[in-house]
């Protein structure tokens, strides 16, 4: 056997693994249950906290997956069985019937058009209907339809067929039965996902009973343009446009008579986005948001809601709400709702929105089952803190939320994590080589151009508008032109050998396709010109389908004269291209990774894993960084255990060249081949030169030092690093140092915890998100201790997310006393002749409440390390506005930077806990091996080049490159281009004073080609 | 001429690939309609279209133009669009100097998943560069056009 990974659930987590791996040259077979990959995260509108659309950031990589020639997608399929172990498993797959033969669609869709029957759209929730014979949403991938087998007429009464007679490929199969499939692979990652909590089990919020009632992925679809009413926000009872919005917040979550008692981690944060979308849809609308704690715990979530407050101005109402009534006449929605003060309060909504949560359900729980995977007591797959990436059963990985609640951004950090641990142990078998023989390029130069035009048909779909015929005779009077045809479906098998066969017979050295759009159909073409012998650059596509015959179906005579034009631009701009080529660079395969704590160190024994050398660079003589001051887990695993286990393990490494004490002076170069200066300090200062491929940046944060409640004047105010060293202290050695070295935690009797200190205030708008947790397992380690001492915490929002909900209840179940603040009324310390007092507003009573102390723990937030600044300006990298690094794309691209190469995970990204920084250092260790793995790689073809001859070195292009991939040569004084790093957008091109640059591909002459004959 | 009815304005539409290219598909994929009056040319980001271009477009005797991109913060080459965006506010000053009418070059914002937003904005370009009549300030081809007519009068 050779490396392969068998990945169940083809949602974002198993593609992003899938993707990852695969670029390892690990073999993956990706399973997923529906027809097609995408998951839940294709039913999203748009994505917090940047409102990105989530389909345009996903399909890309959609058709990645689905053509990558290391991916095998079976869909409709699923898990039986997996036997053995690793890194010997056997899974036993069942693809169910899809009705079509998958080898022979060419997802025309005609046969959809053809359907006589009507169903329920799943994608759009029942919203609207689709055919008995559909392709699940307009991106999917494979984009093959599928037979709905429970209300096809054929299968059901024997009569029909409709679509069969309509299908010229012969592609629909009404014989198809299940299959059982077996895959040998070395891992498994299981991205089985969750589903959403049924709204009709709290029957007192009238889900189904009242229309105007629906859930936060019914709204979802409602908001989406692609969904049920095109983005236009209308009430389903009368289809009005409501005049208020109510969302209604832990639906199925945080709920102890359902059992469901854990935080669904994303609902808030879907809740703040949908009232900043619904201004754009409706704007005026007033939206009311009832929640319990606004857990706003993520990178820049904080000034999300911010921003939905004061710019969006919605409404955040801290209630649980008990239930909500009708008023039978205008379907309008009365909320009933206790205020702070105990008054209860009904108002009236057009709509309510249930933010429903997120579950493991019936099915999730049968596979994980028949897997022998342990599952936790909420149905989730059971981790622990250190190894938040396994399951129970070795060599069987999760990703994304099967293993808990989270959103996107984690998910996709799990999915690379995964993907480094399901690697980590195919180390044994040998590498999978997919190498394409292609024919000796042709030649071209000095020839006129011979150009070949193929104008497709697509079935009906163009030729119905357009007159193909007269389009193809028309190419043909056209200069340049050398042969014209039409093609039922030019994506076809059949015609890419038509094709190739042209090139040959007729000696073609340019060649132009009309046929659908090239964002999804340009890949195939090139391919077809490269195993022809022609260089893939000398094609050009013309778009008369989705933007030409199908939005011109009633002005057929127009629509035939655009399809001309659009050709006549095309043939007159491809006469001007030239062949490109794709310049190689080679990898070195050596990583550095700057920073000692947990995530470096975990980043470094993943590469070391995998015969990858590691440059470990610590500024501090010893490892570990922040950890070293986590004394418990909240899982209570033992961390002081697992940090000397990891820091043994980086020492006795051979792959690993630690370097401590040293700081980075300098860094050189681009992805593959980075040249690093390094600095020693301590007794002998030197200096030294290392040459690496990548480099992950784990440099951690520090620890805000308060500046108010009396820090620092008197001893009784800690904060929660110190108690938490002074609790080790006491328990292990019997004594403890600090602040407070001769209190006693069994004698103490009443302690207070305050909240966001120096988190979420102006200075610094953000959540420092891991606080509430520490605080919650500190107290609860206390109490344990002394039951008797009675602990306060002053908190503004809990946010235990996730699982962490539990010990949030068992800390109140122990009878910690929890009171909320607001941020306008913050608690008071004083020292009253000698004695620590605290007064805060207790919202519920209405009054201040003064507590006597003995104790007084601040929970100080994280703030990023000075040192980012300088750091950032050598790598070319940003930082975000409170100082953290900042990731190519906060959704999908979560530890990479926009710079190729370089990687960032721990607390340099944004504050986490231990199990989020492993996990995303893991991700990081993933992303850099799909580049350590190659041994080179090709620059991408279409970049800029510079006239040097032109070029007057003003630096223009230099400031403007997104990218960092102009350079100004300073001897010679003229721009030069960096090919590893351009990514061909052409910002510069058109920036440049002297016209001087240029974007193959894209060249000025070859744009005013087409337009000179538009 | 302006007067006719049965004119139709020819309109070039620099569209980035990553989001209004994509808008424009997804409004073929739903099968919205709009006018069949514009000629689309796909850049890979707005940041891409030289101003010359657009100069260029209307003395090549086009009756308006229109310009696209991914919205503020979306660009897939992270900030192209801002670039562009910098470079047509400069742009739509020089051409009121010339004197080209406002409305007849356009620019706007599409994301992939505005399929409807594209078509209403292709409508919206469309109706008022109608209004507008033949562009003719620096079509040289209008110009000589109206000398010929004024010759064989």
């Amino acid at each position: 056997m050779h490396k392969r990974v068998l990945v169940v659930g083809g949602g974002i987590a198993g593609i992003q693994a899938a993707l990852d791996l695969a670029e390892m040259k690990i073999e993956v077979y990706l399973i997923e249950k529906g027809p097609s990959i995408g998951g839940r995260m294709t039913q999203l509108d748009k994505t917090f906290p940047t409102n990105d659309c989530a389909m345009c950031i996903l399909s890309p990589k959609l058709v990645e997956a689905g053509s990558h020639p290391y991916i095998k997608i079976i869909t409709n399929a699923e898990l039986e069985s997996i036997t053995g172990q690793a890194p010997n498993f056997e899974a036993t797959i069942i693809k169910k019937p899809r009705y079509i033969n998958e080898e022979k669609c060419t997802g025309c869709g005609i046969c959809v058009t053809k359907c006589p029957v009507k169903i329920a759209d799943e994608y759009n929730k029942g919203l609207s209907k689709t055919k008995c014979i559909h392709i699940p949403f307009p991106q999917a991938v494979p984009a093959i339809p599928i037979i709905d087998k429970e209300y096809c007429a054929y299968l059901k009464r024997g009569k029909c067929r409709k679509c069969e007679e309509s299908c010229e490929m012969k592609a629909i199969d009404f014989s198809q039965k299940e299959e059982v499939i077996k895959v040998n692979a070395g891992s498994v990652i299981l991205a089985l996902g969750s589903e959403e909590f049924d709204a009709t089990l709290k029957d007192e919020y009238g889900y189904k009973t009242f229309p105007n009632v629906m859930t936060s992925i019914e709204f979802e679809r409602i908001l989406s343009a692609s969904g049920p009413t095109q983005g236009h926000i209308l009430r389903p009872s009368d289809g009005k446009e409501p005049k208020s919005i109510a969302f209604i917040q832990c639906v199925g979550s945080r709920d102890m008579q359902l059992g469901n008692e854990y935080c669904s981690a994303i609902c808030c944060m879907q809740a703040v986005k949908d009232v900043i979308l619904i201004q754009e849809h409706l704007p005026g609308v007033e939206t009311s948001v009832f929640y319990m704690d606004m857990r706003a715990y993520g990178k820049d979530f904080d000034k999300f809601v911010d921003r939905a407050k004061d710019y969006y101005k919605a409404r955040f109402v801290h209630s649980r709400i008990s239930s909500i009534e009708v008023n039978m006449d205008t379907e309008d929605l009365i909320v009933c709702y206790a205020t702070d003060d105990g008054t209860i309060k009904k108002e009236k909504f057009g709509l309510v929105v249930l933010s429903v949560g997120l579950l493991s359900t019936g099915g999730i729980k049968e596979t994980a089952g028949k897997l022998n995977i342990e599952l936790n007591e909420c149905g989730f797959s059971k981790s622990s803190t250190f190894m938040p990436i396994s399951t129970s059963r070795a060599g069987i990985f999760t990703a994304g939320t099967f293993s808990g609640p989270k959103d996107i951004p984690e998910t996709v950090m799990e999915a690379s994590g995964s993907a480094a641990c399901a690697s980590s142990l195919l180390t044994e078998f040998p590498v999978k080589e997919i190498k394409e023989e292609l024919p000796a390029e042709i030649n071209i130069e000095g020839q006129p151009p011979r150009i070949g035009v193929f104008v497709c048909r697509c079935g009906i779909n163009i030729a119905a508008t357009v007159d193909v015929p007269r389009v193809v005779e028309y190419s043909s009077t056209l200069k340049g032109v050398v042969h014209s045809q039409e093609f039922m479906f030019s994506c076809s098998q059949d015609s890419q050998k038509v094709i190739t066969k042209m090139i040959k017979e007729k000696n073609l050295n340019r060649v132009v396709v009309a046929a659908c759009t090239p964002r999804t159909h340009e890949p195939l073409f090139q391919k077809t010109l490269q195993a022809s012998g022609l260089n893939p650059y000398l094609f050009e596509f013309a778009n008369i389908r989705e933007q030409c015959s199908w939005v011109h179906q009633e002005a057929k005579d127009s629509a035939t004269k655009k399809a001309c034009d659009l050709l006549r631009m095309a043939i007159s701009k491809v006469k001007l291209f030239s062949p490109l080529s794709k310049s190689t660079i080679t990898i070195n395969k050596k990583a550095l990774v700057i920073g000692g704590g947990i995530a470096g160190m975990t980043a470094s024994l993943d590469l070391a894993a995998q015969g990858f050398g590691v440059y470990l660079v610590e500024k501090e003589e010893e490892l570990g960084g922040n950890f070293r001051h986590v004394r418990y887990a909240l899982d209570g695993g033992k961390t002081e255990d697992f940090l000397n286990s990891l820091i043994d393990k980086i020492r006795s490494n051979k792959n690993i060249d630690l370097y401590t004490n040293t700081e980075i002076k300098e860094i050189n170069g681009y992805v593959g081949n980075f040249k690093t200066r390094l600095a020693a300090g301590g007794k002998k200062p030197s200096e030294s030169t290392v040459e690496h491929g990548v480099i992950i940046v784990a440099t951690g944060a520090e620890e805000y030092e308060p500046t108010e409640y009396l820090y620092g004047k008197d001893d009784r105010v800690v904060t929660q690093r110190q108690l938490e060293e002074w609790l080790w202290e006491k328990e292990s050695k019997g004594k403890g140092t600090g602040p407070l070295p001769d209190a006693d935690p069994r004698t103490l009797k009443n302690m207070v915890m305050i909240q966001c200190v120096g988190s979420r205030d102006e200075e610094r708008p953000y959540c420092s998100r891991v606080c509430c947790s520490k605080a919650i397992k500190n107290a609860i380690k206390l109490k344990e201790l002394n039951p008797r001492l009675n602990i306060y915490v002053l908190y503004r929002d809990i946010r235990s997310y996730g699982v962490r909900e539990l010990y949030y209840k068992k800390a109140r179940e122990m009878g910690i006393i929890f009171i909320r603040y607001e941020e306008e009324a913050k608690p008071e310390a004083k020292n009253s002749k000698g004695r620590l007092n605290i007064k805060v507003k207790d919202l519920i009573l209405d009054r201040d409440l003064l507590i006597d102390i003995d104790l007084l723990v601040l929970s100080s937030g994280i703030i990023a390390d000075k040192k980012n600044k300088s750091l950032s300006q050598m790598l070319k990298v940003p930082l975000n506005d409170d100082g953290f690094f900042l990731e190519a794309h906060v959704k999908l691209r979560p530890v990479d930077f926009a710079t190729d190469g370089i990687f960032v995970c721990g607390l340099a990204h944004y504050p986490k806990d231990v199990s989020e920084a492993i996990t995303q250092a893991k991700a990081a260790a993933a992303r850099a091996m799909t580049i350590l793995t190659k041994d080179s790689f090709q620059t991408e073809g279409k970049v800029s080049e510079i006239r040097k001859e032109r070029c007057s070195g003003c630096g223009l292009c230099v400031e403007i490159c997104p990218y960092k991939a102009i350079d100004l040569d300073e001897v010679e004084k003229v721009a030069v281009i960096n090919e590893a790093l351009c990514k061909g957008c052409g910002a510069c091109v058109s920036s440049c004073r002297a016209n001087a640059i240029d974007l193959k591909g894209f060249k000025d002459e070859q744009i005013l080609a087409a337009l000179e004959v538009v | 001429m302006k007067n006719d009815n049965n004119w139709e304005p020819k309109i070039v539409t620099f569209l980035c690939n990553w989001c209004s290219y994509a808008g424009a598909d997804l409004a073929g994929v739903s099968r919205l309609q709009y006018p069949p009056n514009i000629r689309v040319i796909r850049v890979p980001c707005s940041g891409r279209v030289n101003p010359f271009y657009i100069i260029k477009v209307l003395q090549n005797g086009i009756d308006g133009v229109l310009v696209s991109g991914c919205h503020p913060g979306d660009c897939h080459y992270i900030s192209g669009n801002l670039v562009a965006r910098r470079k047509f506010a400069l742009l739509k000053s020089f051409l009121e100097y010339i004197g080209i009418e406002p409305g007849r070059v356009q620019f706007s914002w599409v994301s992939a998943a505005e399929g409807g937003r594209f078509v209403d904005i292709i409508e919206k370009v469309t109706s008022e560069i109608k209004k507008l009549g033949p562009s003719k300030k620096l079509s040289k081809w209008q110009k000589e056009a109206e000398y010929i007519k004024e010759i064989l009068k």
